[in-house]
């Protein structure tokens, strides 16, 4: 499992290079052909002897993060959002920003200094700003507008077979794809690795029409709903309960054929799984499932708490039933 | 300044909320051994080094707070914890926060809350109160009671790293700062010469009830009180009246709180070796080790002397490295310049 790698590089929608780059040199071995495309989508194709149909497995490399748009004359920087991050998580946390990780830290005013029509209310992103240490503007060398900056998270194992990091939506899809092509496949198929997922699906609109497949897994990393029960709230996926599987997102319906199968195929290898909750979230399958003539689609997702958000928590079983899944799913469409 | 460095992150990173300051008086202890400064600790938990003058006629006490704010289990629910707070949190910061839960054994976890996606609508954007958050170690709710219980503390988990300008960013630089800048200042003492005897005293329990300043002040009822804490440096954004900043050197309050004498001797001081220095006038009391030590006994001669950070109460203060060589070298010079004639001023004239 490479995550532990993957979590810790830094690549939002857009500034996907560092990523890519892993990824290119991990994967080389394992297949024929590799191709980046002008989106940046990096298409590696395995080849096999048997002839069936043509299967694409998909995650997306890029996070949510933020991008640099202003320095003031104070020294401190201006910033937004790349992609969905709530507001409220980013109070007080320290980032890296750029090509040299410069450290930064989005302050917040003393609490002592607070009063308490300040404290009930959100600050808007325009409000806050990112403080790196520099007093003006002309010591602001080594960050340029336009540069992207990151949660300074380290991946690291927190209890008995927990791990905790950043960006695992969905670096963990990277990671099981670089697994799956380790092993041995006697039918061909395409490993793609989309780019601006988190703006809009945009990767992975033209990746449909350029490989045409038959079939579509996308492998995601997807927020898990076992929290505390209120009346009002849904609790699955759960961490820790096996891979989950979509019915319905905000993008697509997945097949419904292909959803009985691989219900079919964990039921037959005894591997958990889960449905996942109804109308959350949106994957690159939303944008492959409408391209050429239409194609059949499905998500095989490891829950994790707080995607989004500066730390994420995922069960390394998940992890490694979802990685037997996703393998057993492919061999029986291949 | 490596050096300096290097103690501030150990401090800074290591965890002692109000109540359970053992594992910053372990760094503190090692240092002061390697000082050759003997010390003893009082019953309430604060932690006295004491170095003796060449006159030793009269006593001066500093007092730097070694706890820092933090959370408590407060009870479970299900897989995850609920909290409260040690000391003031702007309980809007801490989603998304790193902690550590001192259970059993420590586990590291996270402060979350139901994300937005997971909520009816119009509980999607309003403001997170403690009550809407939880921490998260990712055991099951089974396993959780087994390692933690109600009433454990929560520390923050955060590294100390570098930003421009020799400043530094993490948590519990309030006041870790001040204890770094302490333990240097035996190590100064060590080479001046100084007539009065030097307590310090890494205080216990400031940012709850003054515990450790009031013990240990009664205790030793010094002739003179210096309280090392930090203060507030103008961050983007703050009124333009606001003067206090970054890399101007330390502050010295004025105010009801504090002895006039004494405040005109470390000015002085300042200006004599060319000390970066700043005043700042605080009109009650100052809300440091300084108000409980002043009124202790029949009342003590008392300093602030406050090193200014940003982002207070928060894992992400800012302190400058200057700013702390240059706190640690105005007390030490000025605890070798004390003499009988500074304890005169105009409300404590005998």
């Amino acid at each position: 499992m490479l995550l532990s790698k993957l979590s810790n590089l830094d690549g939002a929608s857009g500034d996907e290079g560092e990523v890519r780059r892993f990824i290119h040199e991990r994967i080389k071995e394992y297949v024929n052909t590799i191709e980046v495309d002008p989106l940046g989508n990096l298409i590696c194709f395995k080849k096999g002897r048997k002839k069936g149909p043509l299967i694409l497995i998909l995650a997306h490399m890029d996070e949510v993060g933020f991008m640099i748009t202003g320095k003031r004359q104070d020294g401190t920087l201006k910033f937004s959002k790349v992609g969905g991050i709530d507001t409220r998580v980013i109070l007080a946390k320290t980032l890296r920003i750029g090509r040299k990780k410069i450290k930064g830290v989005i302050g917040v005013k003393p609490i002592h200094l607070l009063d308490e029509e300040e404290t009930n209310k959100i600050p808007k992103i325009e409000d806050l700003y990112i403080d790196i240490g520099a007093k003006s503007d002309k010591e602001v060398k080594d960050i340029d507008i336009g540069d992207f900056a990151y949660f300074d998270t380290n991946f690291e194992k927190t209890s008995t077979g927990i791990v905790k990091g950043k960006a695992f939506d969905d670096r963990i899809g990277c990671s099981l794809i670089l697994d799956i092509v380790k092993g041995k496949f006697n039918f061909p198929f395409y490993a793609v690795f989309t780019t601006q997922e988190e703006i809009g699906l945009r990767g992975a609109r033209v990746i449909g029409n350029r490989i045409k497949p038959d079939y579509a897994i996308v492998l995601e990393g997807t927020a898990a709903g076992d929290f505390p029960s209120k009346k009002d709230i849904a609790r699955t996926p759960l961490l820790g309960k096996g891979p989950a599987l979509t019915v319905i997102d905000k993008s697509m319906i997945a097949d419904r054929d292909l959803l009985q199968r691989i219900i079919g195929i964990a039921k037959r290898k005894s591997i958990p799984y889960q449905i996942k909750q109804a109308g959350i979230g949106g994957t690159d399958a939303g944008r492959i499932q409408i391209s050429q003539r239409g194609v059949k689609c499905g998500v095989i997702a490891v829950p994790a708490r707080y995607i989004h958000s500066p730390a994420s928590l995922m069960s390394v079983n998940d992890y490694n039933n979802t990685l037997k899944l996703a393998v057993s799913v492919l061999k029986d469409l291949g | 300044m490596d050096e300096l460095k290097g103690l501030l992150k150990r401090l800074s990173e290591t965890e002692g909320v109000s109540a359970s300051e053992k594992n910053p008086k372990d760094i503190v202890k090692e240092e002061l051994k390697k000082l050759a400064i003997s010390f003893k600790e009082d019953r309430v938990g604060n932690l006295i080094a004491f170095k003796r003058g060449r006159k030793s006629n009269r006593k001066v006490m500093l007092a730097s707070h070694i706890d820092e704010i933090g959370l408590m289990v407060t009870s479970f629910d299900e897989n995850v914890l609920r909290f409260s707070t040690i000391g003031g949190f702007d309980e809007r910061i801490l989603l998304g926060l790193e902690v550590i839960v001192h259970g059993k054994r420590p586990l590291k976890g996270i402060i979350g809350s139901i994300p937005p996606h997971f909520l009816p609508k119009e509980k999607q954007k309003k403001v997170l109160s403690i009550e809407d958050l939880f921490i998260d170690v990712g055991l099951s709710g089974k396993e959780l009671k087994k390692n933690v219980e109600v009433g454990n503390f929560v520390s923050l988990k955060k590294n100390l790293e570098e930003l421009l300008n020799e400043r530094h960013s993490g948590k519990s630089l309030d006041n870790r700062a001040s204890v770094t800048a302490l333990i240097s200042i035996f190590e100064e003492l060590n080479r001046v010469n100084h007539n009065w005897d030097v307590y310090g005293v890494f205080t216990v329990q400031e940012e709850i009830t003054g515990l450790g300043a009031l013990s240990s002040s009664y205790n030793i009822f010094p002739d003179a009180g210096i309280a090392i804490d930090v203060g507030f440096g103008k961050q983007s954004g703050f009124p333009s009246e606001h003067h206090v900043e970054l890399d101007k050197g330390p502050t010295i309050t004025i105010g009801p709180n504090i002895h006039p004498g004494l405040q005109n001797g470390i000015v002085k001081i300042a200006k004599d070796y060319e000390i970066p220095y700043q005043i700042e006038a605080e009109s009650g009391p100052t809300g440091t080790d300084a108000s409980d030590i002043q009124i202790s006994r029949s009342g003590i001669p008392t300093i602030l002397v406050s090193i200014p950070i940003l982002y207070m109460h928060t894992p992400c203060e800012v302190v400058s490295l200057k700013d702390i060589g240059r706190t640690t070298r105005l007390i030490s010079l000025f605890i070798s310049h004390l003499n009988v004639d500074m304890l005169k001023g105009d409300k404590y004239a005998t």
